[in-house]
């Protein structure tokens, strides 16, 4: 591994550790919360609203500082998504993904830093959410959604 | 009201997290692209790094305070089974979930990213909406 690899790996887990710190903060690891922030017309919880708005805030400026870097600290180009096209695929996974976020109030995010508490239920969570992925990922359902768009 | 605050300060911490890694490596800090591309075996270093360290955040948090974070699951084991598999499908499908499309997404004020994050807030508070008649 080249000693900027390296230093690459390091800067993601401690990436990971501050993003793991922040939902652990801001409430957001309880589904509960997610549920409540979810369920408008019963008894609205708004807690997700400031800590997306918090995150999107400080992410923008980090967002604009890339955008006048060429290349980042430790690499040699930006890599994001090219791709400007909000076609079914998007639409569609979203709103999927949106129902079984709605259902159980975990997100990927929250389900991987609950291992931290070793639950039972998230983990399980975790476990369907892993199988759900790579059915996608192996497009065992490629025929259905081909068929579609 | 406490609440609200801890949920500004742990958002904008999330949001460091994101602004370190687009600026340090140039990658999107999207949990369920970086857990997907783990799972195929792709940039598995820096995937098992992000995985790690979002494990240790929450015992960081019970260093610092004292006490885990409060997590109360109400839905039952099917609701968790089938749930579960549509974030990961959805997710992978959709090219993002509430991190990706929504932390760095909405930042870069990329379209696709604002269309995802309204589709999945509205299929969310639907989804919640409609399960309140039956739980």
């Amino acid at each position: 591994m080249s000693k900027s690899a390296g230093f690459r790996v390091a800067v993601t887990f401690v990436s990971g550790a501050i993003f793991g710190l922040g939902l652990a903060i801001s409430g957001m690891l309880n589904p509960a919360r997610v549920r409540g922030f979810l369920d408008i017309t019963r008894d609205w919880d708004p807690t997700l609203a400031f800590v997306l708005g918090g995150a999107v805030a400080v992410s923008a400026i980090g967002m604009s500082l890339a955008r006048w870097m060429r290349k980042p600290l430790l690499d040699e180009r930006f890599h994001v998504p090219e791709t400007r096209l909000i076609d079914r695929r998007l639409i569609l996974g979203s709103a999927i993904f949106g129902v079984g976020w709605g259902m159980v109030g975990l997100c990927p995010g929250p389900a991987v830093a609950l291992l931290s508490l070793g639950l039972p239920a998230t983990i399980l969570f975790l476990a369907t959410m892993f199988a759900g992925m790579a059915v996608y990922d192996h497009r065992l359902g490629v025929g259905l959604w081909r068929r579609a768009s | 009201m406490a609440a609200y605050i801890s949920g500004l300060y742990g958002g904008m911490l999330i949001g460091l997290s994101a602004a370190i890694l687009m600026l340090a490596n140039g990658r999107v800090a999207g949990v369920s692209g970086i857990v997907g591309r783990l799972l195929q075996g792709v940039q598995t270093a820096t995937g098992a790094a992000f995985v790690a360290g979002l494990v240790v955040g929450p015992i960081l948090f019970r260093l610092l305070s004292g006490e885990w974070p409060e997590v109360v699951l109400t839905a039952s084991l099917p609701v968790v089974v089938i749930g579960g598999f549509l974030v990961g499908y959805g997710s992978r499908m959709g090219s993002g979930c509430t991190s990706g499309h929504g932390v760095v997404g909405l930042a870069r004020l990329s379209r696709r990213s604002v269309a995802a994050v309204a589709t999945f807030m509205i299929a969310a508070v639907a989804t919640v909406y409609l399960m309140g008649f039956f739980v």
